[in-house]
């Protein structure tokens, strides 16, 4: 494990994994902004990844792509690379690397709980794991995906006069979330912000449901009455939300456990829908793992990296430059 | 529980008012018993003795590993949502009634409480235990205001929020009287106003550069703000009870003013420690409160006494409508009619301007005041901080420059941010911390802060984190005491950051020897 090091970069072969600058050769897990950059020579990743980074980058925003399927095996030089699912969001995927007999997944953004709008998570046995750590804390237990979305659902119905503006980042939650809404058999249209609409017709194509959706566009306030709207995070605080009746403003996230969090940022309808794993998973991933040696990237790692230990796992924290340790997902 | 559990997480994520009202009074609609434990615990007149934060820590410690429970609680910022969220969870029990509950949990003998209150607490809803936890712990903090309360009852009956204010003191548990009346089933609650603690009144602080070019200072007296316990003593031929300001009877915890206490009146006044009328420090003070009763050894070794500023009743006159220079004649009549050593009165200063005035608001006789009050002879006694009467001008705070060295995150609104802040002066090469604030900062310098603290962390201790030793803070405080209990062998009252230091280098901050003799502590 020695030939990668706390950048994901693997210096023997001039590969980064999700590096935050334009280089050589990227191999990227999914498309977060976080995680997927414009500029790179060359680009390795799923298919459906490529595509995202194509719709938000634009089609020249690597010289050269390289998509990959689910359990393809690559190989530069003695370093083989396989993808495996992440079920974080559609295209995203864990990395096995292999070199002299050696296992290191990195794992990227996952979860293991299903997901109808991407590949489920599949455990990929390894001697090193670097896991990510959004909700690593004993407090993050996620509830059912489907009791939350009730909550929306039965808001919906008690109060018909006001339009509830759900808070979901632009790539995968907002698609989860109309999916789920889907699964609970609500049939009327989705209304969507602007910039969600690419993703959105770029999902329906992958034949992922998510039901009839619409952009917001009606000048006539009271339209939304009664009306479920989909909006990047950024949106609910801008005057671009002024313009509905009676707005409730909920929020698709696992960071809404917390209810305090949840005041602060002035959330009326909290849903905790996470995209990462929670407390539980994380052990339970690191255990199945059947790694000896666990890294913790970005989030709240002291609290993993101190279980670990306890486990008699070597761990230790990777501090990734340029992850803000809160807020992501 | 489930209902009340829900009404509170509703409340406290709803940001507007009428819709708070509308909430609670759909949960006021129930005609059971359940709504009078939901008045008690809203307007804070529920409380469970075993059971405390300490308690909790203990009962939580024995469910999940402490270290992830502090790193935990240290993210979350609030101690009840931190159990409810990390207490291992059995499959759910039935849901118990919110008045069950809290009878059951009344039941539990002390030495069952860890074994029962456990079992309970597994048994909820991680929102129902959130709502079990700040119900025992008391505080709710879901921004409804007693007031809301009230108002929310009396909107919903059609009668004005006052008339249930007036009668607010007298009422108990269950408010069988208060709701009938509220339905019209009966005519308003008679209530003995003699028994019955008065709303106080309170000052608002000056203003000094409007307030003075604009107030007469023949119109006022003044007064030394006594630095010690604002207190109702409610004296008669039958009783004699004691009420702090919020209208808690602390009668039982000062026996020595309950014993001797003659007369009959109401009367409004501040607690002191002190032997003769002469108070000493707060520090002393603080041996006496928060306790429930007192020993003989410790009314001998801190003995209490009132500095009287006011009354309100005399012989069962009622003197509230009169202006403060007459009731001042009934408190020193009552004063001589009733020579004990429990009860002296509050001198008035005399001056003749502000600027005179001045000299006695920082250079008092001794150092346990906080500044002067300034109250208008014509004032009534009016409940509350109404604006125009009553004024409060505290003394410059003690000011000196300490280096930030430690910090950890907020609690409530500032739980994300670092905002806790330790600091120190030096000792040889060393520092030595002094003290801990949480306040007086600017929003936009916690950003700042925070954002200094994150990205030159040098080391962590939990949630703890050490930080470059950079920062300079000058620290405005109240006044500091020897302590056997810090490392520095000080102790400061009520420090708070006065401002952030850019300019001053980390070489000019004092050491400890001279912070002791600048502040004179042995």
């Amino acid at each position: 494990m020695d030939f990668i090091n706390h950048q994901l970069f693997i210096k023997d072969i001039n590969v980064h994994i999700d590096p935050i600058l334009p280089k050589k050769t990227a191999i990227i897990t999914h498309g977060h902004a976080d995680h997927a950059r414009f500029g790179h020579d060359h680009v390795i990743a799923t298919r459906q990844t490529i595509d995202i980074m194509k719709i938000r980058y634009g089609d020249k925003c690597a010289k050269k792509f390289t998509p990959l399927r689910y359990g393809q095996r690559y190989s530069i030089k003695n370093f083989d690379f396989t993808l495996y699912p992440a079920g974080h969001i559609l295209g995203s995927a864990q990395v096995l690397i292999e070199k002299d007999n050696h296992r290191l997944v990195i794992t990227g953004d996952y979860k293991v709980g299903k997901d109808e709008t991407c590949k489920n998570f599949k455990l990929v046995k390894c001697d090193t794991l670097i896991t990510e750590a959004t909700f690593g804390l004993p407090i993050f237990q996620h509830p059912d995906p489907k009791d939350e979305i009730q909550k929306l659902i039965r808001s919906v119905k008690m109060n018909k006069n006001n339009c509830h503006i759900v808070g979901a980042y632009a790539l995968g939650k907002a698609q989860r979330v109309m999916n789920l809404l889907r699964q609970q058999n609500y049939n009327e249209t989705i209304y969507i912000h602007g910039s969600l609409e690419k993703l959105c017709e770029y999902y329906s194509k992958e034949k992922i449901n998510i039901g009839k959706f619409e952009k917001v566009s009606s000048k006539d306030k009271n339209f939304y009455e009664g009306k479920i709207i989909i909006a990047p995070p950024s949106a609910l605080k801008d005057r671009w939300s002024r313009r509905f009746p009676n707005p409730i403003i909920c929020m698709a996230s696992g960071w809404m456990t917390v209810k305090q969090r949840a005041k602060q940022q002035g959330i009326e309808l909290p849903l905790v829908i996470s995209d990462h794993s929670d407390w539980n998973e994380l052990l339970d991933t690191i255990n199945k793992s059947k790694a000896k040696n666990i890294l913790i990237t970005h989030g709240q790692e002291d609290a993993l990296v101190y279980y670990c230990k306890k486990q008699n796992l070597l761990s230790k924290p990777l501090s990734i430059q340029g992850r803000s340790d809160e807020e992501i997902e | 529980m489930k209902k009340f559990s829900s009404l509170l997480h509703n409340l406290i994520l709803t940001p507007s008012r009428n819709i708070k009202i509308k909430l609670l009074q759909d949960y006021f609609k129930t005609l059971d018993i359940n709504r009078a434990y939901a008045l008690a615990i809203l307007s804070n007149q529920l409380s469970f003795q075993f059971i405390k934060a300490s308690k909790l820590r203990e009962l939580v410690y024995e469910k999940v590993d402490q270290h992830l429970f502090d790193y935990s609680y240290d993210y979350v910022g609030d101690l009840a949502e931190t159990i409810s969220l990390i207490w291992p969870t059995k499959k759910e029990g039935k849901s118990e009634n919110l008045s069950t509950l809290i009878e059951n949990i009344k039941k539990i003998k002390k030495s069952e409480i860890n074994i029962e209150f456990s079992k309970i607490l597994s048994q909820l809803s991680n929102n129902e235990r959130w709502t079990l936890i700040k119900i025992c712990t008391g505080g709710l903090r879901i921004g409804v205001s007693e007031r809301l309360v009230k108002t929310a009852l009396a909107d919903l009956y059609h009668k004005s929020v006052n008339e249930i204010e007036e009668i607010w003191h007298g009422l108990e548990f269950p408010y069988e009287n208060l709701f009938q009346w509220l339905k019209n089933e009966t005519s308003k609650p008679k209530i003995d106003f003699k028994k019955l603690f008065h709303p106080m009144m309170l000052a608002n602080p000056i203003d000094e550069e409007k307030d003075f070019k604009r107030l007469n200072a023949s119109e006022f007296q003044a007064e030394f703000k006594w630095d010690g316990i604002r207190v109702q003593l409610m004296v008669s031929s039958k009783s004699v009870s004691l009420y702090s300001r919020t209208g808690d009877n602390i009668s039982s915890a000062f026996p020595e003013i309950i014993e001797n206490t003659k007369g009959d009146a109401v009367i409004d006044g501040e607690l002191l420690v002190g032997r003769n009328f002469k108070p000493s420090s707060f520090n002393d003070l603080q041996q006496r409160i928060n306790r429930k009763k007192a020993s003989r050894d410790l009314q001998k070794k801190f003995p209490v006494f009132i500095r009287a500023y006011d009354i309100l009743f005399y012989k069962g006159k009622d003197l509230r409508k009169l202006f403060l220079c007459e009731r001042r004649k009934y408190l020193e009549k009552f004063q001589k009619e009733n020579k004990t050593n429990q009860i002296d009165l509050s001198s008035i200063i005399k001056f003749k301007t502000w600027k005179e005035l001045t000299k006695y608001k920082n250079n008092s006789y001794d150092d346990l005041n906080e500044g002067v009050m300034i109250k208008l002879n014509n004032s009534e006694y009016l409940p509350g901080r109404k604006k125009g009467y009553w004024y409060k001008w505290k003394k410059n705070p003690k000011l000196v420059d300490a280096i930030l060295m430690y910090a950890q995150r907020g609690h409530g609104k500032r739980s994300s941010y670092y905002s806790d802040f330790t600091f120190g002066v030096w000792k040889e090469n060393e520092l030595v911390p002094i003290g801990k604030a949480y306040s007086g900062y600017t929003d936009k310098e916690l950003l700042v802060l925070d954002k200094f603290i994150r990205n030159n962390t040098t080391n962590k201790f939990g949630p703890v984190r050490e930080v470059k030793k950079e920062i300079i803070f000058e620290v405005a405080f109240d006044d500091v005491f020897p302590s056997s209990r810090h490392k520095s062998g000080v102790a400061m009252r009520f420090p708070r950051i006065h401002r952030i230091r850019w300019d001053k280098p980390t070489n000019e901050v004092l050491s400890i020897e001279e912070f002791k003799k600048e502040f004179k502590i042995g």
